[in-house]
């Protein structure tokens, strides 16, 4: 039961439900005093002690009804199951036993002992022989659909396959009418074992599918993102600014009174012979975090300009301060926007107020030094997210300058690779020099990495 | 064998909460009887009036234990939870020691002779006397054990889960000055939350979690028929299968376990033998709390209690 509950660990994490080392012991102990027997009160016991939110509880539930709807594999009979070579046909198996005298009474001697399960047409008992081969060929471990053929073939020979092939050729010879028959059995055989194989890929292999998928998007360049791809791209997305928000978000409200002040106390009252009128309290202090953020939403970086927009909301989400400017050709302040709407609605409604223009850095910093420099102070960190190609504008540099002076940081995290800077109307180099960081930010992990360092200073 | 032992212990605990007349269902009865036996606290959320807090009573009621609650709330901190310095206590008996200082140095030639006697005693003031201790350390001190009710942890801030971690998984708490004060016996905890707020991994982590949502058609039944013994089982049987459509529609809060109790308790107040139009819509405030709600179940009163009735003739 262990190994069983172990492989239910695994098929657990298979669906995204967490299952730690300290998890799994408190399951096992869980286990151990509930029982095995009485299977509703077992898969209690696992999603009390497994599942920690509503939506884990029904994956997990989900998850243990597809587990153990499958037979568990038995620990009396391995061995005729397994080794299909020794000669076991003369101490027959009960099972098969009872069983061929009822199956239309046909001589059965000198068989496997496969061949004899499948004749008796025992089906509890090849479920079990199918659960403990399985078993022995390690299905859990399977992880891509590729592998299902080759898992398959190591099941069937653990059951005895080419011992069944044997007494097949010389069935044929002897009594065509059974090896038919067995030759039916056998094809169905390979179905279930198809079909197990299906149930343990589904049960197994979720967690390193995704796992996969995940690591290919999250190193895909997000501006060559496919139509189909984007969805995932933006839950990815979603995920890491979940995962950022979990990281870094604080409380909104503090108490800003702390411990009594001792000495600021009794130097308070002296005058009082240190009998204490007035207290005095200890304050926390804390660095009000202030980021503003500068978006590129023209069109040549349109396709990241989604995910630039999207994790900007994320960020209102997990620092307050945070102050974001859109701009294509001309800049506006879309806070409010991001503060009150959706995700999606944000986007739309940015991107219908300043989106896919041809982009002037220029102007659009104009537009930030007429406006907003008065947002900058010495403790704000300023993003830049875009390509700085400025259509061979003027990209007025020397506002970057300016605003680079005015705060502690500046940003800037551009989508294209540093071969490209440079080239073409592209100013990176110019405008890199005010800059505190320049980054290539171009798949999401760069993207999660950037933002996660520029939050992480503020904690 | 052991299997045996333990399944009947289920029942056990089933049959011991519905004595305090709390109908649990039988995952409910599982976390309990877990959590007594892996020493675990037990995580319960749901919706507001399944029964979460009634849980925590029960259990005090039927294992005959004191009951420690500790109500949440924003700003929370350990001097209310935990423990806090009686500083008042300590402040006056300084000023009534102040004469009895000099007979401790008296004997003291030195300055430093003096100071060494006085360190001897500055930690009289930090001791066991001067503690005042709130629901957490009380709960840790009960002799006997009891149960600590948390609840509505999800409206304290996230600190506050951190000061909780040393209890949850130790059942003990560190005081600066006095050291670390480990409970006698382990109190049975329950944590209740509403989902205001995702609570913490480390704390979930601690704890067994357990969702009661709204019961099933028949355990309400029985919950009602438990806390409202007056009621004919026609009535009981209509109003719960009513209150079951009613939660199918899309309200701002839909009526559970407790407006359940309170409405079946109108009704027999009412002495009504079954339900009627008329009658529902005259008590239908018990159940719905907002006046737009109420709007939006009034038209389909009539065809929600012709429903209730047909089931029940299956049921």
């Amino acid at each position: 039961m262990r190994e069983n509950l172990h492989r239910f660990f695994r098929a657990a994490r298979g669906v995204g439900v967490h299952v730690s080392p300290a998890e799994s012991i408190d399951a096992m102990r869980a286990v151990a005093k509930v029982g095995i027997s009485d299977r509703a009160v077992l898969r209690d016991a696992l999603l009390l002690t497994l599942a920690k939110s509503q939506d884990e509880k029904l994956a997990l539930g989900d998850c243990f009804d597809l587990f153990f709807s499958q037979p568990e594999p038995r620990q009396d009979q391995p061995e005729a199951a397994s080794d299909g070579d020794a000669g076991k046909g003369e101490d027959q198996p009960p099972s098969s036993g009872s069983a061929s005298e009822a199956g239309e009474g046909q001589p059965a001697e000198g068989l496997g002992p496969l061949a004899q399960m499948l004749l008796s047409q025992d089906r509890n008992a090849v479920a079990a022989a199918i659960a403990s081969a399985s078993g022995a060929a390690s299905l859990s471990d399977i992880r891509y659909s590729t592998q299902r053929g080759i898992f398959s073939s190591r099941i069937l020979d653990a059951m005895g396959l080419q011992r069944l092939r044997d007494d097949l050729d010389q069935l044929t010879a002897a009594n065509p009418a059974l090896a038919e028959r067995l030759r039916a059995a056998l094809d169905a055989l390979r179905e279930a074992v198809r079909e197990t194989v299906s149930q343990g890929l589904a049960l197994y292999a979720r967690e390193e599918a995704e796992n996969l998928r995940n690591e290919i998007l999250r190193n895909a360049p997000l501006a060559r993102i496919e139509r189909r791809q984007v969805a995932e791209m933006r839950a990815l997305i979603r995920q890491i600014a979940r995962r950022l928000r979990e990281r870094y978000s604080k409380p909104r409200k503090r108490q800003r009174r702390g411990h009594l002040d001792v000495r600021r106390t009794l130097r308070r009252n002296a005058a009082w012979g240190g009998v204490p009128f007035l207290t005095a309290w200890k304050r926390k202090h804390r660095d009000r975090p202030k980021i503003v953020a500068l978006c590129d939403v023209s069109g040549s970086v349109a396709q990241v300009s989604d995910f630039f927009l999207l994790l900007i909301h994320s960020l209102h989400e997990v620092v307050d301060g945070v102050r974001s400017f859109a701009f294509s050709s001309h800049l506006i302040e879309v806070s409010d926007i991001l503060e009150a709407k959706s995700p999606e609605e944000a986007m739309a409604e940015i991107m219908s107020k300043v989106g896919f223009g041809s982009s002037d850095y220029g102007s659009s910093l104009g537009d930030f030094e007429k406006d907003f420099m008065g947002a900058l102070t010495p403790q704000t960190t300023v993003i830049v997210l875009g390509d700085a190609r400025s259509n061979n504008l003027d990209p007025r540099a020397d506002i970057l300058r300016r605003i680079s002076e005015r705060s502690k940081r500046l940003v800037w995290l551009n989508p294209e690779g540093r071969l490209a800077w440079g080239f073409g109307d592209s100013e990176m180099p110019r405008y890199g020099t005010f800059c505190t960081v320049v980054r290539q930010c171009a798949t999401a992990q760069q993207l999660e990495r950037a933002v996660s360092d520029i939050v992480a200073t503020y904690q | 064998m052991a299997d045996q032992k333990a399944s009947t212990s289920i029942e056990a605990v089933e049959s011991g909460l519905a004595a305090q007349g709390y109908i649990a269902s039988r995952q409910i009865a599982t976390a309990v009887y877990l959590s007594q036996q892996i020493e675990k606290p037990i995580l319960v959320e749901g919706p507001a009036g399944v029964g979460k807090t009634e849980l925590a009573k029960a259990i005090a009621a039927w294992r005959g234990m004191k009951m420690i609650r500790l109500q949440c709330y924003e700003g929370l901190d350990e001097a209310k939870a935990l423990y806090e310095w009686k500083y008042a206590k300590q402040l006056l008996y300084t000023q009534i020691l102040k004469d009895k200082l000099g007979e401790v140095l008296g004997g003291a030639q030195t300055l430093h002779a003096a100071l060494d006697q006085l360190h001897d005693f500055g930690d009289v003031f930090f001791s066991k006397e001067f503690v005042e201790p709130r629901p957490l350390l009380q709960a840790l001190e009960q002799p006997g054990g009891c149960v600590l009710l948390i609840d509505e942890i999800d409206k304290s801030d996230a600190e506050f889960e951190s000061l909780l971690l040393e209890i949850l998984s130790d059942f003990q708490v560190t005081i600066p000055e006095l050291g670390t004060v480990s409970a006698i016996t382990p109190p049975t905890v329950i944590l209740t939350s509403n989902s205001e707020r995702d609570l913490g991994d480390a704390l979930k982590r601690r704890c067994l979690h357990l969702h009661i949502g709204f019961p099933e058609q028949r355990l309400e039944e029985r919950i009602v028929e438990s806390r409202v013994p007056g009621i004919s089982q026609t009535l009981r049987r209509q109003m719960v299968g009513f209150i079951h459509e009613i939660r199918s529609l899309d309200l701002k809060k839909l009526p559970s376990v407790s407006e359940s109790i309170d409405w079946a308790r109108v009704l027999v107040l009412l002495q009504a033998t079954e339900l009627d139009t008329e009658i529902v819509k005259d008590t239908l405030n018990v159940l719905l709390k907002y006046e737009a709600d109420i709007e939006a179940a009034a038209p389909q009163v009539t065809t929600f209690i012709a429903k209730a009735a047909r089931s029940n003739v299956f049921g």
